[in-house]
């Protein structure tokens, strides 16, 4: 009795929210909650649903055809394999990106304004074509061990490169822009206030660092890091060249060796287990509490100018990492390229060219934009609703980007056809006719299957820097949803969506697998074009088109970088538009 | 912000009408080829299927992907698929083809006598069309060829004088695979497991990619590899003062073991008579084009080999069994995990 009555007392001191939960019963103010807006939360779900179908439709396949689970006797090495390659490529992705994004944004040094955008190129060199332009570089009868030798004397020692710790190089090399594009965002929206009052209050520079800006950053960081990790999970292109076997080279190895597609359907549910566990992870590191903004986005921090040996050294740091995932590659493209266009200067410009040049650019466009779209829908949606329905929903059509990219093909084929046997059950004479592979469609769907997580993350997490008594107040001065979408949620998430643009775009314009399993007989694009030639060790030959996916990316990475003033907050982004006081 | 939305909307409407214009320039501004095929080969099945065009006047479509990939498609696609030929490049993948129903038999003279009974599937779903051998190379300067094992070359470089210079490719590449299978079912499994431990136990250094394994001849890194034969005679055709020279194995015993490229035509198909016609040029007149471009070796007897292929000498293939190849490669994979060979 007593206790009863003391009970509302102490609900006094919790907050708001907690306190409308001891009024209703919780399952009650579930309901209540995410029925608030049905719509949004509908959305969200059906949303969901269409993502996760092909996944789904190459489980249920893969079970049919067994009824039993097989799984291969080396799984327990493929997976150690598997998390040590995630652990080391984490790290390095982190050190890499993140302390990347930070120098380039507090301060300022010779060409940083060509780096802060440059080195989100690595992102456009395709995993197909890197494994073998490293290998043939660096390995022992590659060029550079190759001088070495010659110079310095044949009885040099040089670490063997085609082991674990050369791919996680590899692939911090070439994954880092993930983490460096998202926490660069992250500085960027992060007003000065919060900094300087830090400082202001006698703490140091590495203190205001990791007291205020980077638990502010972390989910940013938390969410290039999941795409970093999702990347890695479903890599089999550049892991192979390594002679690394993570599970997706078991899934590989399952259905393209053993013609067992059931036994590479099962595989492809675990490299589904492992993205569970980042997903989760990545929340994990976000954190339960939340770090919000008050009011409006940051204007960013005041970057301070870095002089002689410091100057030189953030150069130094800067030009290395974007040689080795970029310049590099780039550079041993262009030499073949040359050779090739000696040996047979006719050949070298194909007439097909600019039809599969258009094709990549429109559907990666198009992509692009439809990815954005959604994922703004469902990171609206999930602000709108206060239950966890839209949330979890949101998390579920992630997992398109955490399944192998043939994987996810096969489910948009499956899928289809189990679509088409459907609608013929019902009488539709001649069923779906070829829906998926003959047209663009089935690519266009595969393709926002597999990259709407980029986009997700990206917009999330600059949304979730939104604080919720933005939306409310916007709510509470009666905003209708859609409007809150147009007028706060867009512009406050500006830099997120920008990104996510810029991820999808570079994504889908070297994307492979989807495009080769689905396109209609006629339709190409550079990056099918580039695997033709390069799956038959035709490298010189292919050597001219990646070097057009890679300057294909470079453009819209440019401009959306000006665009979205992601190069430098402090400066007017084009003559004669000035802005207001910083 | 207005700006930036305004961009981003006029090239996104941009991009819908061009995407639009790409969906119709896919599928309906002219009527489909006459013969559309599915192949895992592309580069050389180009100059081929315009020769064929000029002399039938037939249109040939094709579209490139990858075996298993377009196995699923032309599965998931059933009665719709628009294929009329399959075309491959592995044993194993006829066989699995042809297991999975996807391919129906043709009765043809002109095949039967062009293309040699071991060299096509006996219930005639599928004709081999090209030959590949994978042998040995080496670096002339490194090694004396009277080294190797002229009886069983493969088992040969088990042997402890090929200590830490031995270069292979890995296992997850069909080519490793189709060898060790069609290993078993020539030598058994207990004598494979063991050539394939004595490899590991010299040491074998295992690469990616034919062309790297080449460089590394070249290059002296390596002493001994085990490559396509179309590989060396590609790059011989570029950089003819390379250090590598071919060795064929086993001449003394079971022959060089050999993967052929072949096709069938599609049992959903609605053009029969010019699949098969097709498959008959590509087997006779068409043989010279369809494997020139590549350096493989013909299927037709009456046909010769190119120049750079013919000065590599003739010799005894071992028999291809592709039902073997098929049902084995799982076994050759799970020998391979067994003994650790990545």
């Amino acid at each position: 009795m007593t206790q009863a009555a003391t009970a509302p007392t102490r609900s006094t001191v919790t907050s708001p929210r907690q306190r409308r939960r001891l009024r209703r019963p919780w399952w009650r103010s579930r309901w209540r909650s995410s029925s608030d807006r049905p719509f949004w939360s509908a959305l969200a779900l059906l949303v969901a649903a269409f993502v996760v179908l092909p996944v789904l439709a190459v489980v249920v396949d893969g079970l049919e055809a067994t009824g039993s689970v097989r799984l291969p006797s080396g799984l327990a090495a493929m997976a150690l394999t598997t998390l040590l390659l995630m652990g080391g490529v984490a790290v390095g992705t982190l050190v890499v990106g993140g302390g990347l994004a930070w120098l380039v944004t507090v301060t300022r040094f010779p060409l940083r304004d060509l780096f802060s955008w440059m080195l989100v190129l690595p992102l456009a060199m395709p995993a197909y074509i890197l494994g073998f332009v490293f290998l043939s570089t660096f390995d022992e009868a590659g060029p550079v061990q190759g001088w070495l030798r010659d110079t310095v004397g044949q009885g040099l020692w040089l670490p063997p490169v085609r082991t674990l710790p050369g791919a996680v190089l590899v692939l911090t090399m070439t994954l880092f822009p993930y983490v460096y594009l998202m926490a660069r965002a992250a500085f960027l929206e992060q007003s000065p206030s919060t900094y300087d009052a830090a400082r202001t209050l006698g703490a140091g520079r590495g203190r205001a660092l990791r007291s205020v800006v980077l638990p502010l950053a972390r989910p940013s960081l938390a969410a290039g890091l999941a795409l970093v990790m999702m990347e890695v999970l479903t890599d089999f292109a550049t892991v192979q060249y390594f002679g690394v076997e993570t599970v997706s080279v078991g899934v590989y190895k399952a259905w393209k060796g053993s013609y067992d597609f059931a036994a590479a359907s099962q595989l492809s549910v675990l490299v589904l287990l492992f993205a569970v566990a980042v997903l989760t992870g990545e929340r994990l590191l976000r954190g339960r509490a939340r770090y919000t903004q008050r009011g409006s986005r940051g204007q960013g921090l005041e970057p301070v100018r870095l002089h002689g040996v410091r100057a030189a050294v953030a150069v130094v740091c800067c030009l290395v990492a974007l040689g080795i995932g970029f310049l590099l590659p780039v550079v041993r493209l262009a030499g073949w390229a040359i050779g090739e266009a000696r040996r047979s200067p006719g050949e070298l410009v194909d007439p097909r060219f600019s039809g599969y040049l258009a094709n990549s650019l429109t559907v990666a466009v198009v992509v692009a934009l439809g990815c954005v779209v959604v994922a703004l829908v469902l990171g609206h949606a999930g602000r709108m609703a206060t239950g966890p329905l839209p949330h979890v929903a949101a998390q579920i059509t992630t997992f398109g980007y955490a399944v192998p990219g043939a994987v996810v093909g096969i489910g948009v084929l499956l899928a289809f056809a189990g679509l088409d046997s459907l609608v013929r059950g019902v009488g539709v004479e001649g069923g779906t006719g070829l829906l998926v592979t003959g047209s663009v469609a089935g690519i266009l769907y595969a393709y926002l299957v597999r990259f709407l997580a980029p986009a997700y993350q990206a917009i999330d997490a600059s949304l979730t820097k939104v604080s919720r008594t933005t939306t409310l107040s916007a709510l509470s001065l009666g905003a209708g949803p859609r409007r809150i979408l147009w007028r706060v949620h867009l512009p406050l998430a500006r830099s997120g969506v920008f990104v996510a643009f810029v991820l999808v775009l570079v994504d889908a314009i070297k994307e492979l697998p989807l495009v080769l399993l689905l396109r209609p007989f006629g339709f190409s694009t550079l990056a099918v074009w580039v695997y033709e030639l390069a799956s038959e060790n035709y490298w010189e030959k292919a050597a001219l088109p990646a070097l057009v996916i890679v300057a294909a990316a470079v453009v819209p990475v440019f401009l959306l970088f000006r665009h979205a003033r992601l190069v430098d907050p402090h400066r007017p982004p084009a003559a004669g538009r000035g802005r207001g006081p910083a | 912000m207005k700006r930036v939305v305004l961009t981003a909307v006029c090239l996104g409407l941009a991009a819908a009408t061009a995407g639009c214009g790409a969906l119709d320039g896919s599928s309906g501004d002219e009527e489909p080829a006459d013969i559309q095929v599915y192949s895992a080969r592309h580069y050389d099945v180009e100059n081929a299927f315009a020769a064929f065009e000029e002399e039938t006047g037939l249109k040939v479509e094709f579209l490139f992907g990858e075996d298993a990939d377009l196995l699923k498609r032309l599965e998931a696609e059933g009665e719709q698929s628009p294929a009329d030929v399959y075309m491959t490049v592995d044993a194993g993948n006829l066989w699995a083809a042809q297991q999975a129903g996807v391919l129906q038999p043709v009765q043809s003279k002109m095949l039967d006598t062009a293309v040699p009974r071991g060299y096509r599937d006996r219930g005639d779903h599928w004709f081999g069309l090209a030959l590949r051998a994978r042998t040995v190379v080496y670096h002339p300067e490194n090694v004396d060829p009277a080294d190797f094992d002229t009886e069983n070359t493969y088992a040969g470089l088990a042997d402890t004088k090929w200590q830490g210079r031995l270069c292979m490719r890995d296992s997850t590449e069909a080519y490793t695979q189709s060898l060790v299978a069609a290993l078993i079912e020539t030598y058994g499994r207990e004598e494979t497991e063991q050539m394939v431990q004595g490899w590991l136990d010299n040491d074998v250094d295992i690469m990616s990619n034919d062309i790297l394994l080449l460089e590394a001849v070249d290059a002296g890194t390596c002493d001994v590899a085990l490559v396509n034969h179309y590989y060396l005679a590609r790059e011989l055709e570029e950089k003819p003062d390379m250090a590598v020279d071919i060795f064929w194995a086993s001449q003394d015993g079971e022959g060089v073991q050999m993967n052929l490229s072949g096709a069938g035509v599609v049992a959903t198909t609605d053009n029969e008579a010019d699949a098969q016609k097709l498959l008959e040029w590509l087997a006779t007149d068409g043989q010279g084009s369809f494997i020139g471009g590549n350096h493989e070796y013909p299927v037709n007897a009456d046909v010769r080999p190119d120049s750079i292929v013919a000065g590599f000498g003739r010799f005894d293939p071992m028999p291809i069994d592709a039902a073997a190849y098929g049902q084995r490669n799982a076994e050759a994979l799970a020998l391979l995990e067994e003994v650790g060979y990545e």
